[in-house]
């Protein structure tokens, strides 16, 4: 294959092990397609990485004003990491907006490069700068990089058959052409997706690959940067990789699952952030008979969902927050008729509208307990981007061999973040799935299988097993509408043993590090990351700390309550108010202590740290 | 030896074979059991086994007949039966849907979903028990009691003005319109299996009495003594006459109805508006669905019954299409799309 990247002279390289940078501009900057191209250039090279795009709602604030900044935070590293890191080494900041609202993350020592081509008298007076804080010594604790990047960009752009604004929203390829060059990425792959992505308008093609190229080359032959760095590729498990995002691996699952299962998978949605792109990859897998509707709202999503799962197809749903509590009536309906459905919440910051493009994890009291009735149903939550993949199918085992519907937890930073995906084989997947019953002599709507307490998944079509089913109670085996209180009790009681029961069929609770000790940091979710790196940090302190994850939350895995009974104290970190730490409290009278972060940002390594060791040094 | 060819034989399905184990419990006198009866009666006509009918409901009073029909059925939650017969048609487009509901549960708690499964062509029957009353929890109005209605919940009167069912199915691009009444047993079946033989969303309005909160709703017009007079029996291609006489009509005066009686003032049927269930654009059934009584005769029959392409065969075409380009999706492919690199 040819390259389009000169080769590099080998001095002034030093070696990293890990670099995070962020990108910061306007959100008509390109921010976001910018951090993903990087991502995915160290992803090929083969660092392992951690995103997290930050972006408004508002899909353009005003230009030029600190709302409408958009950023996109990257780690790589030549070995594993697990959060895309608490602070950047270098900021990229494209007006003084960006540099105004991201600076403060910015550590002492660390790499500014600006565009000091936007640092006008407008946008300083938008951004709330008396100064200008390129020359009035402010940033004087930085290293700084002032680069006119829109005049050098439009240089490079020059004769081209496009507008001056045109021209300027190439200008975020320039900046990408410098880190690339800083970084000794190659251009190459997104040299090939602007081929792919702009193939059919050859001006606009042009003019990425000039930016890209211009910004490289100014790397290379400016003396402003003394220095490139090179962050070796990681050393992952052997296998083949590619990049995933939370939303993207959540939906290749439910695709497999599909497919194992041997059923059609039917979508049913409504678009709301951060879960509307499982509706847009969905609609793409047509040939995999993946029926997807967009329904006229969040309970038809859903209630098309169930009628899908009715005839045997796999119902799917998802939301985030504000969707799920439309849903929630529903999923009572579910529980009732007690049929196989996946409802998966992409999380965001609440309550009401919230903050829709911010993560939190605070939806998890809503679905374990916002129906009317007891009403049980299990909730799994994936710990990271790629693990969206396994908990989706994992989702549905259990759909289907209990017939039931399952929750599936995830969140914004999971939803949009991304890392390295070893791909599977598809030999090595899970068999899941559950045959229809069809025969006349044994049926009973609401007959249960003595093991999983399932009950027979008969579908329209099917001769001599005509039906009813709905929300009125049923009869114990009959399924005919019941009002005796006898046999609400009893069915109350089923429904709550049925979910209990499926504790027997998931993994244990896992720890990291010592079986015993002093503290236990207990999570769930997207904080696995946080975590776990400041767990590793502890212990390399030499202190007794351990890290268990929950991905089953109801029912709980059964070694649970021993797990947590062998540490002095227990840790719960949530992005929330004391959720999950409310359920094991009363779930098990353990004393465990909350760590509630809700700022719509995923934790700090240095924050969960802290707060564990004053809990260590506490006597 | 060859084997003998014998082709399964399939009894002719009768009324009986339509009727549930389940006992019927709505209030003596109620219309609703002449719907179930006429609905159970009409069941056979289509040639499909009963396993491959599904009735769906949501929750009032109509709610419950899908417990009394032998077939499959599912009593869902208030006003959301469209939305999962949307879901069960999309998945299994070879059953016939059946939506069963009320004026309460479809045009209030369930407006949005009879819109919009309309408006997609679903191929779902929706029968609409409208008795301009809620019954199920004893007496409040409904959104298609009359203006100024004393009831339990509008002790002063409603000041809510009530909506016309068939106007709003009309706008809301429903290929099958019709509207029948529960008492006249043989309009009904004949409007069920029109309803039934109709690929898309067909809406069916069912004039229904309440004997116990809204007695006598529709009797002004519906009683077998004033009916031919206070009501338009619609017939496709037929000149709309009505009275006992057959000497009423319905004319068009610039963009307005009136009544005329033939051989008055020259009027002759030539001068009568001519039915035409099958026109494209809807404004002859729209304006057939503004008439109501005492001002007109109340029009009852197919008002609209148009061939559209229904959604779950609008979806199936697509996955067609897409499994003709690109062939059965493969899962393996499908998993290592994109850019990867190997670890070694």
């Amino acid at each position: 294959m040819t390259t389009e990247t000169p080769a590099r002279h080998e001095d002034q390289v030093q070696e990293l092990e890990r670099v995070t940078i962020r990108f910061a501009g306007d959100s008509g900057d390109g921010m976001q397609l910018t951090g993903t191209q990087f991502t995915r250039t160290a992803a090929v090279f083969g660092n392992d990485i951690s995103t997290l795009p930050d972006y408004p709602a508002e899909i353009r604030a005003p230009a030029g004003s600190l709302p409408g900044v958009s950023g996109f935070q990257l780690s790589f590293s030549s070995s594993e990491i697990h959060t895309p890191g608490d602070q950047p080494d270098v900021l990229v900041a494209m007006n003084p907006a960006a540099l105004k609202t991201n600076i403060m993350d910015l550590p002492a020592g660390g790499a500014l490069i600006v565009n000091e081509d936007a640092f006008n008298q407008q946008n300083l007076k938008k951004a709330g700068y008396a100064s200008n804080p390129l020359t009035d010594g402010s940033l004087k604790s930085y290293t700084v990089f002032s680069i006119p990047i829109s005049a050098l960009n439009a240089r490079a752009l020059d004769g081209l058959d496009m507008t001056s604004k045109q021209v300027d929203l190439t200008k975020n390829f320039f900046a990408l052409g410098i880190m690339f060059w800083l970084y000794e990425r190659s251009m190459d792959p997104t040299l090939r997706w602007i081929d792919e992505k702009f193939g059919a308008k050859p001006i606009v093609a042009e003019a990425n690959r000039r930016a890209l190229k211009a910004g490289y080359a100014f790397g290379e032959t400016t003396e402003i940067f003394h220095t490139h760095y090179r962050v070796p590729s990681a050393h992952l498990p052997a296998g083949k990789y590619r990049n995933i995002t939370g939303n993207e691996a959540a939906a290749l699952g439910c695709v497999a699952a599909s497919k194992l299962a041997k059923r059609d998978l039917f979508y049913g949605s409504y678009p709301i952030t951060p879960a509307s792109d499982i509706l847009h990859q969905l609609s793409t897998y047509k040939n995999f008979g993946v029926r997807t509707f967009q329904a006229e709202d969040e309970i038809a999503a859903i209630g098309a969902a169930i009628g899908a799962s009715y005839g045997g197809a796999m119902g799917l749903t998802a939301s985030s927050g504000p969707g799920i509590a439309l849903k929630l009536e529903a999923m009572g309906l579910a529980v009732m008729v007690e049929l196989p459905l996946v409802i998966i919440d992409v999380q965001r910051a609440g309550p009401s509208t919230g903050m829709p493009t911010k993560t939190e994890q605070a939806d998890l009291l809503q679905v374990m307990f916002g129906r009317n009735g007891d009403s049980p149903l299990p909730v799994v939550a994936p710990a990271t981007p790629a693990e969206c993949f396994d908990y989706a199918i994992e989702a549905w085992r259990i759909a289907l061999k209990y017939m039931t519907p399952v929750v599936y937890l995830s969140d914004a930073f999971l939803a949009s973040g991304s890392e390295p995906w070893r791909i599977p084989d598809v030999a090595d997947l899970p068999s899941i799935g559950v045959e229809n019953h069809t025969d006349r002599a044994s049926f009973q709507p609401y007959a249960r299988d003595p093991q999983t307490f399932a009950r027979p998944w008969a579908v329209p079509g099917t001769p001599g097993l005509e039906h009813r089913i709905g929300g009125l109670e049923k009869a114990d085996i009959t399924g005919n509408v019941s009002y005796d209180p006898e046999n609400h009790h009893r069915m109350q009681l089923l429904r709550r043993e049925k979910v209990a029961r499926i504790a027997n069929d998931i993994p244990e609770l896992q720890v990291a590090g010592p079986a015993t000790g002093e503290l236990l940091i207990l999570g769930w979710g997207s904080t696995y990351g946080a975590i776990r790196s400041a767990v590793e940090r502890l212990q390399a302190q030499g202190r007794s700390v351990a890290h268990a994850h929950l991905r089953h939350i109801n029912p709980f895995p059964r070694n649970t309550e021993a797990v947590l009974r062998s540490y002095r104290q227990v840790l719960i970190p949530e992005v929330n108010l004391g959720q999950l730490l409310m359920l094991i409290r009363a779930r098990y009278l353990i004393d465990a202590i909350g760590l509630d972060k809700v700022r719509g940002k995923p934790f700090r390594i240095a924050e969960i740290e802290q707060t564990a060791l004053d809990l260590l040094d506490r006597k | 030896m060859a084997e003998a060819l014998t082709l399964p034989v399939v009894p002719p399905l009768s009324r009986k074979d339509f009727v549930s184990d389940q006992e019927v419990r709505w209030c003596p006198g109620c219309g609703d059991y002449s719907i179930l009866a006429q609905t159970q009666k009409v069941m056979p006509d289509f040639g499909f086994p009963k396993e491959n009918i599904v009735f769906i409901s949501g929750i009032g009073c109509s709610g419950r007949l899908p417990y009394y029909m032998n077939t499959y059925g599912f009593h869902s939650i208030h006003g959301r039966a469209p939305t999962l017969a949307t879901g069960l048609k999309a998945a299994r487009p070879d059953l016939m849907v059946w939506v069963i509901t009320g004026d309460g549960d479809a045009l209030s708690i369930g407006g949005n979903h009879v819109l919009h499964s309309m408006r997609r062509n679903v191929d779902i029957k929706l029968i609409m028990f409208n008795n301009r009353i809620y019954g199920l929890t004893k007496g409040q109005a409904s959104p298609t009691s009359e203006m100024g209605k004393r009831t339990k919940s509008s002790p002063a009167g409603t000041i809510d003005q009530p909506v016309m069912p068939l106007s709003i199915a009309l706008a809301a691009e429903a290929t099958f319109v019709a509207r029948s009444v529960d008492t006249h047993t043989e309009h009904l079946q004949a409007t069920f299996e029109s309803a039934g033989r109709h690929h898309g969303s067909a809406f069916v309005e069912v004039l229904q009495n309440c004997n116990i909160f809204n007695d006598g709703a529709w009797r002004a017009f519906t009683e077998r003594e004033v009916r031919d007079d206070r009501m338009l029996f619609l017939a496709h291609g037929e000149p709309m006459i009505f009275g006992k006489d057959r000497d009423k009509g319905i004319r068009l005066r610039g963009l307005h109805p009136e009544v005329v009686t033939i051989g008055e003032d020259g009027v002759t049927v030539d001068d009568l508006l001519v039915h035409d269930e099958h026109a494209e654009d809807p404004y002859l059934a729209f304006m057939l669905s503004r008439l109501s009584y005492p001002e007109f005769p109340v029009p009852v029959g197919v008002f609209r019954s148009v061939d559209h392409p229904t959604h779950d065969k609008l979806m199936q075409a697509q996955i067609d299409e897409a499994r003709a380009k690109s062939g059965e999706g493969d899962l393996e492919a499908l998993l290592n799309d994109g850019e990867t690199w190997v670890a070694s």
